[in-house]
């Protein structure tokens, strides 16, 4: 009997893998193509109408995807860098107020400009575009100036720094009456424009979501880049071993403050989608609550892995924004005796508790990992005693310092 | 006798000195390491070896005393950190000093006055930006003028010092050639825009530096286990893999805290060979610290021997075995 060699599968996908590794940028582009049109396409179809009409699944698309330009960039301060932020909504803030300054009658009052009355709302809107650099900018300068002083902290302490950071900012939106409008917000931004577009509309959420794929797709093509250079091996040395990192060679302050700015400007650039999208920023926007939940996307997603902690935000909002909301629908409509009294929405951080739990228990490496960080959760310590005196040895050493 | 020890000094240490509190731990230790010697560290347990080796490498502070490496001064006591603030501070001082007065006699008014006001804000935390990311510009100009600033353990690797650690300090979860690689970090130049735009010569660097990590590898002993995970390869690679790491940034002075530390006979005597090889292919300088007598005799030109702190011997490895000294710290004085 000669059977024919039947290829495995595990092997194809592994060929699929290599070939993917090699081309990467190809790769993520088509990938993103693909993961767009079929978003696209779900919108319309049977289950996913009953919740809501297609046009409200595309303008939360887009809104999800301003949470996973969140998570990607947190993934590179926590995930890849290992440095905990709390306050990373604090940048994904400055990124907005930095377009709103740019794009509103009231920011250009302050700023002593008049962008908007010189070219009009439709030409103003194309500033859009260099502002999703510009904002990027401007969060990295603020996460250089909170990372320097800070990063010589490590784990827990540098947590709660970065948590006072993340509350002070929006308070500091909140009460600077005269020049962030306090707690009414900044409104009436111009929404972005494109040449033969036009300006983007509210009824339309088509643009915003094509633009979306695209500056997701160059987020995650530079954050595999960097991963995956003389940089991001830097970050992970950091990461796993600080003393020995120095001792070979990496200078680390620069390189955290490098993740961490980097980090910031990710969610900068959410900030300022974010912001030309909605039109309008209030401090309100940007409290723990979001900070926190992007760090549950990430882990959750499984921390390192870009295209796990893109997924995972994209699971999370979702389920935040449509399953909740259709859950409460469904068992009012359906009268079901307990369930219909259940406010699901209210329920979110004891559901959000429950699955971090669950995952921590279950598959601390999250839904999506890392090869490296499976590794470093799954490894049996071989030697207790050895691992008991380098650790020893690296709290004296950092002691001396 | 050996005709090494007359080589120039690459390393000279004087009067070092490091306390932690009441505790002296290392007490005026001068030391040289002449050009392509093997040179030893030994002492009882808690004799001050380790720290020593610290501040050789940057990793503490020394209390006194200052560490040369290649002619150039690398590292003393921290005491500078006033006077490079000086520099900064000083001038936005007489800057916010003017401004003042042109404000109270009344030339200054306005929007000038806040530009002023906000430029001596810009000197005062650019400054303080510069000197926790020290870029090297800045350490150059101020040496320049004359402020010098302790180096740290990556300055010393770039200036040309490798090491190991006494327990094995290894990136676990990476391959062997990924920790040859961030060994190799100070000799690769590409930067943060090279690795976005992945331009062709970040490309073929990466390259490079791949065969070349395989290259040392080789040299170690380990070829072919360039992509296993450095947890799993057994001790007495890891302890190649260190050095292996160790010399990707190719220095000039490798220091050895302990590296037979835990080897049986055979792992040992190979290391020996290792030692030597690096020493008389690559021309390396060799700083040992060691437990393991056998080696340290064996290989070095020269031994220090250190107790409670104090250099209480120095000399060729004949001189130290008989040193009276020697023999009463490690086995103690002979009862009256």
């Amino acid at each position: 009997m000669t059977a024919a060699p039947i290829p495995a599968p595990a092997g194809r996908l592994d060929a699929l893998r290599t070939q993917a590794g090699r081309h990467r940028s190809w790769a993520i582009t088509v990938g993103m193509a693909v993961l767009g049109v079929i978003l696209a396409v779900l919108a319309y179809l049977p289950p996913f109408t009953l919740a809501q009409p297609p046009a409200a699944w595309i303008d939360g698309y887009t809104n999800a995807g301003v949470f996973v330009l969140l998570a990607l960039g947190l993934n590179l301060v926590v995930g890849v860098a290992g440095l905990l932020d709390l306050g990373y909504a604090a940048f994904f803030a400055i990124g907005a107020y930095t377009y709103a300054y740019i794009a509103s009658p009231f920011g250009n009052g302050i700023l002593g400009i008049e962008l908007i009355k010189t070219f009009g709302t439709e030409w103003t809107g194309l500033i859009f575009w260099p502002m999703l650099l510009g904002g990027a900018l401007v969060a990295a300068l603020f996460g250089i100036l909170l990372g320097a002083p800070t990063l010589r902290l490590r784990g827990d302490y540098l947590a709660i720094v970065t948590l006072g950071f993340g509350e002070i900012v929006p308070i500091v939106f909140l009460n600077s009456d005269a020049i962030t409008n306090g707690t009414n917000g900044i409104g009436g931004l111009i929404r972005p424009a494109l040449p033969l577009v036009g300006g983007f509309s509210a009824t339309n959420p088509w643009p915003y979501y094509v633009s979306m794929l695209v500056v997701v797709t160059i987020v995650m093509m530079i954050c595999y880049r960097l991963v995956e250079s003389r940089l991001g091996r830097s970050w992970e040395a950091i990461r796993e071993d600080e003393l020995a990192a120095a001792a070979n060679g990496i200078n680390t302050v620069t390189t955290k403050l490098l993740a961490f700015a980097l980090g910031a400007s990710t969610a900068g650039i959410a900030g300022v989608f974010n912001a030309a999208k909605l039109v309008t920023v209030s401090a309100d926007q940007f409290t723990f609550i979001v900070s926190f939940t992007v760090l549950a996307m990430v882990v959750l997603g499984g921390m390192g892995n870009f295209w796990g902690v893109a997924v995972g935000a994209f699971v999370i909002y979702t389920i935040n924004n449509v399953l909740l909301k259709s859950l409460n629908q469904f068992f009012d409509s359906t009268q079901v005796p307990f369930l219909k009294d259940v406010d699901f929405i209210q329920l979110q951080f004891l559901l959000y508790g429950l699955a971090l739990v669950a995952m921590m228990l279950m598959r601390p490496e999250g839904l999506f990992p890392n090869s490296r960080r499976k590794r470093e959760l799954h490894t049996e310590v071989t030697e207790p005693e050895q691992d008991a005196l380098t650790t020893a040895e690296a709290t004296t050493e950092e002691g001396q310092r | 006798m050996s005709g090494v020890l007359d080589n120039t000094p690459i390393l000279v240490a004087r009067g070092v000195t490091r306390r932690f509190g009441g505790l002296v731990a290392v007490s005026k230790v001068d030391f040289t390491i002449p050009e392509k010697s093997i040179v030893s560290l030994i002492g009882p347990n808690g004799a001050g070896k380790t720290t020593f080796f610290n501040v050789l490498l940057g990793v503490i502070d020394p209390t006194d005393g200052s560490v040369e490496f290649n002619g150039r001064k690398m590292i003393a006591r921290p005491e500078r950190l006033a006077l490079e603030s000086l520099v900064w501070i000083g001038p936005a001082l007489i800057l916010g000093l003017l401004a003042f007065l042109g404000a109270q006699a009344g030339i200054l008014s306005g929007r000038l006055l806040a530009l002023v006001g906000f430029l001596v804000l810009l000197i005062l935390v650019g400054s303080l930006l510069l000197s926790i990311i020290r870029p090297v510009w800045y350490h150059k100009r101020l040496a320049g003028i004359g402020i010098f600033r302790s180096a740290r353990p990556n300055d010393m690797v770039e200036a040309g010092v490798g090491r190991t650690f006494q327990n094995i300090r290894l990136f676990k979860n990476m391959t062997a050639v990924e920790n040859v690689l961030i060994g190799m970090h100070v000799k690769l130049k590409g930067g943060l825009f090279g690795a976005i735009l992945s331009t062709r010569r970040v490309r073929e660097e990466e390259h490079a530096a791949e065969r070349r990590a395989e290259e040392l590898l080789t040299l170690v002993g380990l070829k072919g286990k360039g992509n296993e995970a450095a947890h799993n390869l057994p001790y007495g690679d890891q302890r190649r893999l260190e050095i292996a790491r160790a010399l990707a940034s190719d220095p000039r002075l490798l220091l050895l805290d302990e590296p037979a530390a835990g080897m049986n006979p055979k792992e040992t005597n190979d290391l020996v060979r290792l030692i030597q090889k690096l020493r008389d292919e690559l021309g390396l300088t060799i700083l040992l610290i060691e437990h393991d007598m056998k080696l340290v005799m064996g290989i070095s030109d020269r031994i220090t021997v250190l107790d409670h702190g104090e250099k209480i011997a120095e000399g060729t490895p004949e001189e130290v075995r008989r040193d009276p000294r020697v023999i009463e710290a490690y086995l103690g004085a002979p009862a009256a």
